[in-house]
């Protein structure tokens, strides 16, 4: 079992679920609750990752980290070198990626709210921002957990963004499914089976715990 | 309630909105409403439909009229020609919706302590502490509306908004599906609130009992305008449209038109259209040979197994008892009487005259149960 491998990709997924969390709330907030009708342009482009090829992701996500690209001459300008083949790198990239699984449960859980909360708390004298943590947040925790899960999990098997951006530096860029990868190209079966099985038993945890909270105990003051 | 007294004020709403509504395969719905509220009762009343709740969410910044102002005694609410508008967290308006809005993941105390946020701690608490009592749910503070009965979400709703002791307060059907004990239970506390505070109170109701039981003064509202106003008695009693009959909860509206005037006793005569049969209603101004329709309440006509005598109603009309259908507390009786006839008995009625379908009846109608809508 490669640890660095699996370590790196529990930190890559724990990093990229922590900064979508705060890119995704105010985003999913604006898009739920918005009257401009171009809305749709914008969900659309958050969709975008769910049906694109993670290499037409990835190679984009290369061209903009890269020395020439608008974020990586950024990055080099603060920090000296340069995005691509970097940790940092590997973030930015599959922020993009895993945008969508935080933002649509997200999306979802603020537009089933009763408007009639959000008008009550109005009348009462509360401020967006007061209505927001007080009442929104507060009743769209199964979308806010789900929105975690599955962008902590959807992180965690990424492959291809990865190989893209990161290539494959041990340590640095080289996550669980790529070591798999490697494995199976040395046609290590027994070590890649290993590695493969406990991705694949992770991966049903996390999803089981998610299902588990919407379907039975979706919200406990709602149940009766 | 006492505890809640406050300096008395006669700050006026003012209200002259428009607001169109469009919406697909239906004509545009357009809210004109200009009216003046004053402090105490006043009861919006109309069929659904007819942009009550519209006005009442526009009053309180929920919603933006299109055109017009909303002014409450010298301060500006709404005003389009000044491009102003103030958000409704400062209007210091109290609403209780008509879904009630309970916070489901807060406890009754947190509620009613919500739209006390910008006070210092303790004054919020001894506000809360003085209206949970006097609101009857001191001993729910510590549950969720999820735990609550119909009544006790009702009063909780009520008592988180006026803890916030508003200059203006909005009811949207607050006491819908409560049984009648309770409604009055609640309807006393308003009352007494009233009392100690006098500011103006919007209250939407279909139901004649609230009506009559706090209304002061009764705005009738219809297809986004208003139809009519003043005191209860005169606006529903007396409706003079025929949406507003029906919504008064006029079960007969019969067409017909004028034969004559007699001054002299007061009265003109009109024939109903659907058969031979004439009826004696109170005089009016319109001509004879005119078409009007009349209304009459299914409560107020009487019913007879012989031919009554010696009686000061002036219409008497022999008919044909054609079905009884129990509803709750009351049988609900057609009769064929020249026209088709609605008239509301008791169970215990229907017992000690031994109606049946098929029977031979008399109904009686007083002149003045008889109201004129104009088509």
């Amino acid at each position: 079992m490669n640890l660095d491998a699996l370590l790196l990709s529990f930190r890559l997924a724990a990093a990229v679920s922590a900064i979508l969390l705060m890119l995704a709330l105010p985003l999913a907030y604006w898009l739920a609750f918005t009257r401009w009708r171009g809305k749709f342009l914008l969900e659309s482009v958050v969709a975008l990752p769910l049906v694109l090829p993670p290499t037409v992701l990835g190679f984009y996500a290369l061209i903009a980290l890269g020395p020439r690209g608008p974020l990586g001459r950024l990055w080099q300008f603060l920090f000296g070198h340069t995005l691509a083949f970097t940790f940092a790198g590997l973030v930015i990239a599959s922020l993009v990626y895993s945008l969508p699984f935080a933002v649509q449960p997200l999306i979802a859980s603020f537009e089933s709210l009763d408007r009639r909360l959000l008008d009550a708390s109005s009348i009462l004298g509360a401020s967006r921002l007061r209505t927001f943590f007080r009442i929104i947040l507060p009743l769209s925790w199964p979308g806010l957990i789900t929105a975690m899960v599955l962008s902590f999990a959807h992180t965690l098997g990424e492959f291809g963004v990865v190989l893209m951006v990161g290539g494959n530096l041990p340590g640095i860029t080289r996550t669980v499914s790529i070591d798999i990868y490697d494995r199976v190209q040395a046609l290590d079966f027994a070590a890649a089976n290993r590695e493969a099985f406990l991705l694949l038993f992770i991966s049903f945890i996390m999803l089981a715990l998610v299902y588990g909270i919407n379907r039975r105990v979706w919200s406990p003051w709602l149940a009766k | 309630m006492v505890a809640l007294a406050r300096e008395v004020t006669t700050a006026m709403l003012f209200v002259n909105i428009r607001k169109q509504f469009r919406t697909a395969g239906s004509p545009p719905f357009l809210l004109d409403v200009k009216e003046t509220f004053a402090p105490g009762f006043t009861v919006l009343f109309g069929p659904s439909g007819a942009g009550k709740s519209t006005l009442l969410d526009c009053i309180s910044g929920l919603l933006r009229p299109d055109a017009g102002v909303i002014k409450f005694d010298e301060e500006n609410f709404f005003d389009s020609a000044r491009r102003f508008s103030l958000p409704a967290q400062m209007r210091r308006i109290a609403y209780v919706f008509q879904s009630l809005a309970l916070f489901p993941h807060l406890s009754v105390e947190e509620n009613v302590a919500y739209g006390l946020s910008a006070l210092p701690s303790p004054e919020r608490q001894q506000r809360v502490e003085r209206i949970l009592p006097a609101f009857h749910i001191g001993a729910l503070r510590r549950r969720k509306p999820g735990e609550l009965s119909g009544g006790e979400k009702q009063r909780v709703a009520l008592a988180r908004s006026l803890v916030t002791q508003p200059q203006l307060l909005l009811l949207d059907e607050p006491l819908t599906g409560l049984d009648a004990a309770l409604r009055q239970a609640i309807l006393q506390d308003l009352r007494a609130w009233n009392a100690a505070n006098r500011i103006p109170i919007l209250y939407v109701t279909h139901n004649r009992e609230e009506v009559d039981a706090i209304g002061e003064r009764v705005v009738a509202l219809i297809n986004g305008r208003v139809q009519e106003s003043g005191a209860p008695r005169a606006v529903l009693d007396a409706p003079r449209s025929i949406a507003l009959a029906q919504a008064a909860g006029f079960e007969n509206l019969l067409h017909a038109h004028v034969v004559e005037h007699r001054p002299a006793d007061g009265v003109m005569r009109v024939a109903l259209s659907s058969g031979s049969c004439e009826l004696e209603i109170p005089l009016g101004t319109v001509p004879p040979g005119a078409a009007v329709q009349v209304a009459i309440r299914a409560g107020d006509i009487l019913l007879a197994t012989e031919a009554p005598r010696a009686l000061s109603a002036r219409n008497v009309l022999p008919g044909t008892l054609d079905t009884l259908e129990p509803r709750g507390s009351l049988v609900v009786a057609q009769v064929n009487a020249g026209a088709h006839f609605i008239v509301h008995l008791t169970p215990g009625a229907v017992r000690s005259l031994q109606l049946v379908p098929g029977l031979r009846v008399w109904l009686v109608l007083k002149t003045h149960s008889c109201h004129v809508v104009l088509p």
